[in-house]
């Protein structure tokens, strides 16, 4: 019982200022209720959806098959000369983890207010187990391009395994970083919310999911500033060998995504503050 | 030896707006600023170069007190003092805008219990998510879990997902997982206040247990006068944002419940800053019994005034007072308003008194809402929320039947007429 003061953990509450290094070491610390909010999300969705876990297969596959109907039967879509299945697919996979993750970490504080208001712990745990729960969505997914790229006999470039993480990462950092600042905008501006599936759905179309970006011709350098199209290009270009993989496209995602990022986190630590006040 | 909680100089300061809990649409703000972009822009640089200031209002001012090692501490006032603030500074969740504080050892909070509980997941999933929100690690919950189960006696039905719990159920796997946390200092908001009575006083035995044996720091906030008197030694009351006093329970206690113009049983309102607009004001509201006696606190079996005096300023308008009464925990218990119509629209003051007969509420702490309004034209002129509050206490008389020393649950506990036949 009597234990020597000295020996003791410390905490300093005082007036918060911006963020310093030690929020990522408090997050380290918090890890395991960052794998308890990802459990949670996951194991509450595939409860409530009578289909469960098939949902995540399920979901892309019908839209896979939906649009292969409609933009590449029926529309006669270009794809760069492979079986536009596969094509789409490649492009779906991708854009799909990202507007989830983005639509996601945006609504994340607004959903776990009554655990923001009551307990502290930091509060970007939540944003990012809300990305981790559709990242096992991606994987789950995944299976379905494994099974497509057999049928159609596709091997993907050794280089492309190399690839994938960093594609991965690209797309994280543009989903959390874009989701951090609409979240922080979400919990002061409530209406905001609303606007953001039809944002996200203006987004698919300038994102050359359903189509190739060589479709823009030389107006397809606008399609570059949209990280997503970087992502998406080099997909195809290392699973599919579209195209040549074009590391400076790549490169720019990169630190579009970066900017993006860190203007996103800067701006939730900003606003972090007063989110239990107003929730 | 040194203080285990440091707290110097602690203030918290709200945007006024914030406070009220409104939100604000991005389409107001927008439209806002389309309508008139150079008034907007001119209210802005106004606020920007410190000419006009933004509404602010300090919810704590200059709040320091030292907690030693084992010391359980309560924490008491009125809605409002600033007391869940306090304690939301504590916890971490919300940053104090000055002051300092500094406490040494593992702290966990229990503001609410069953924080994070999910209705789709199992008593099982939902023990080691609760854990895990409130800071404990998967292994300790893993060899706690036994005890965790067995003291909330739901053994049977740990594998059932909660939303098919009862509350009672649901209240008990919930304070059992908050009670196994291991903390060297816990802070704790008014969570007995749940349960039934045979489970609120095993909580209470195993909050005693915890202070008494393992020399645990716990700061308790609670409008329940019977739970700080059994639990704390120490208390501090807070009024209005700033300490009151600090020192021995009883006489802290005592404080509170007596105090009679400073919050609690009287509010009067000064000249000039009485609630109200140009048709009518409040002056003041206060409790007192059929010789006009104020009443700091009643008891059970006690009728109990609420008189109110307010004034008409203008011609043509009847307002009528009506109150509100309410829990602590923010339950509306009921509203009554009088049936007066004539001569009372004359301008000047008036006084009227509700009378709440004995033998109707439970021991417990009330809240009263006054609003005063006419119905012609249907317009609320004054809305207090929480005008005054006291303290119901048990009577003698019925006490010494009452031996199992307990409050009895229920917002109100009217004496009913029996029969047998």
């Amino acid at each position: 019982m009597e234990k020597n003061q000295t020996q003791l953990p410390i905490t300093i509450i005082r007036p918060k200022k911006t963020f310093s290094l030690n929020d990522f070491r408090e997050i380290w610390n918090y890890r395991e209720l960052l794998y308890f909010f990802t459990w949670r999300d996951l194991k509450v969705r595939y409860k409530q959806t009578f289909i469960g876990a098939a949902w995540a297969i399920l979901q892309p596959f019908i839209t896979m098959v939906v649009f292969t109907v409609f933009f590449g039967k029926l529309a006669q879509m270009p794809s760069d000369g492979v079986p536009y299945p596969i094509f789409v697919y490649v492009g779906l996979l991708f854009w799909q983890f990202f507007s989830s993750a983005l639509s996601e970490t945006s609504n994340t504080l607004i959903a776990n207010q009554s655990i923001i208001t009551k307990v502290y712990f930091p509060r970007l745990i939540l944003p990012l187990s809300a990305v981790l729960t559709k990242f096992v969505d991606f994987l789950i997914a995944s299976f379905i391009l494994i099974g497509l790229m057999f049928y159609y006999g596709y091997t993907p470039h050794l280089l492309g395994f190399l690839l994938i993480p960093i594609l991965l990462i690209i797309t994280f950092m543009a989903s959390v970083g874009s989701g951090l600042c609409l979240a922080s905008i979400n919990v002061k501006y409530r209406d905001v919310r609303y606007a953001l599936p039809f944002f996200i759905q203006i987004l698919l179309f300038i994102t050359p999911v359903i189509y190739p970006a060589s479709i823009a011709g030389k107006y397809s350098w606008v399609l570059a500033l949209n990280p997503m199209t970087g992502v998406i290009q080099s997909a195809r270009a290392t699973l599919l060998g579209t195209t040549p993989i074009n590391c400076l496209l790549l490169f720019i995602s990169f630190l579009v995504c970066l900017d993006i990022l860190s203007i996103g986190i800067f701006y939730f630590k900003k606003v972090e503050r007063y989110f239990a006040d107003i929730l | 030896m040194k203080p285990i909680i440091q707290v110097k100089n602690v203030g918290k300061k709200y945007d006024i707006k914030h406070y009220q809990g409104k939100y604000v649409a991005l389409r107001d703000v927008i439209m806002t600023i389309l309508q008139s972009p150079f008034k907007f822009m001119y209210k802005k640089a106004k606020v920007i170069t410190g000419r006009e200031t933004k509404e602010e209002f300090w919810a704590l001012k200059d709040i320091s007190f030292d907690v030693m090692a084992g010391e359980v501490i309560g924490i008491i006032g009125r809605n409002g003092a600033g007391k869940s603030t306090l304690l939301k500074i504590l916890t971490g969740i919300t940053p104090p805008s000055s002051g300092e504080i500094r406490m040494y050892g593992h702290v966990a909070s229990l503001l609410e219990v069953g924080t994070g509980f999910h209705p789709e997941l199992t008593g099982r999933e939902n023990m080691f998510l609760n854990g895990a929100i409130l800071g404990m690690k998967k292994k300790d919950i893993s060899e706690k879990f036994d005890q965790i189960v067995e003291f909330a006696g739901i053994e049977k039905f740990i594998d059932t997902p909660v939303k098919y719990y009862s509350s009672g159920m649901y209240v008990r796997l919930a304070f059992s997982v908050a009670a196994h946390m291991e903390p060297d200092i816990l802070l704790v908001d008014e969570v007995l206040a749940v349960g039934d009575a045979e489970f609120q006083k095993k909580c209470l035995g195993k909050m005693e247990e915890v202070t008494r044996k393992q020399g645990r720091t716990i700061l308790f906030v609670s409008h329940n006068m019977a739970a700080i008197q059994s639990l704390c030694k120490k208390c501090i009351l807070l009024e209005r944002g700033e300490i009151k006093l600090i020192g021995d329970t009883a006489t802290v206690v005592n404080q509170y419940l007596d105090s009679g113009t400073s919050g609690g049983t009287e509010t009067v309102w000064k000249e000039g800053e009485r609630p109200g607009n140009d048709v009518t004001k409040l002056i003041s509201v206060r409790l007192c019994d059929r010789k006009g006696k104020l009443l700091p606190y009643a008891y059970s079996n006690q009728e109990i005034g609420v008189e109110i005096v307010y004034e008409v300023l203008q011609n043509g308008y009847s307002p009528l007072p009506n109150i509100h009464l309410f829990t602590n925990k923010g339950e509306h218990t009921f509203i009554s308003h009088s049936d007066f119509t004539d001569d009372l629209d004359r301008i000047g003051r008036h006084k009227m008194t509700a009378w709440i007969p004995g033998n109707l509420l439970n021991n417990s702490t009330y809240i009263i809402e006054v609003v005063l309004s006419t119905m012609i034209p249907l317009q609320i002129h004054v809305d207090i929320r929480d005008a005054i509050i006291f303290q119901v206490l048990e009577d003698i008389e019925s006490s010494k039947k009452n031996d199992f020393n307990q409050r009895i649950p229920g917002i109100i506990r009217p004496r009913l007429e029996w029969t047998v036949e």
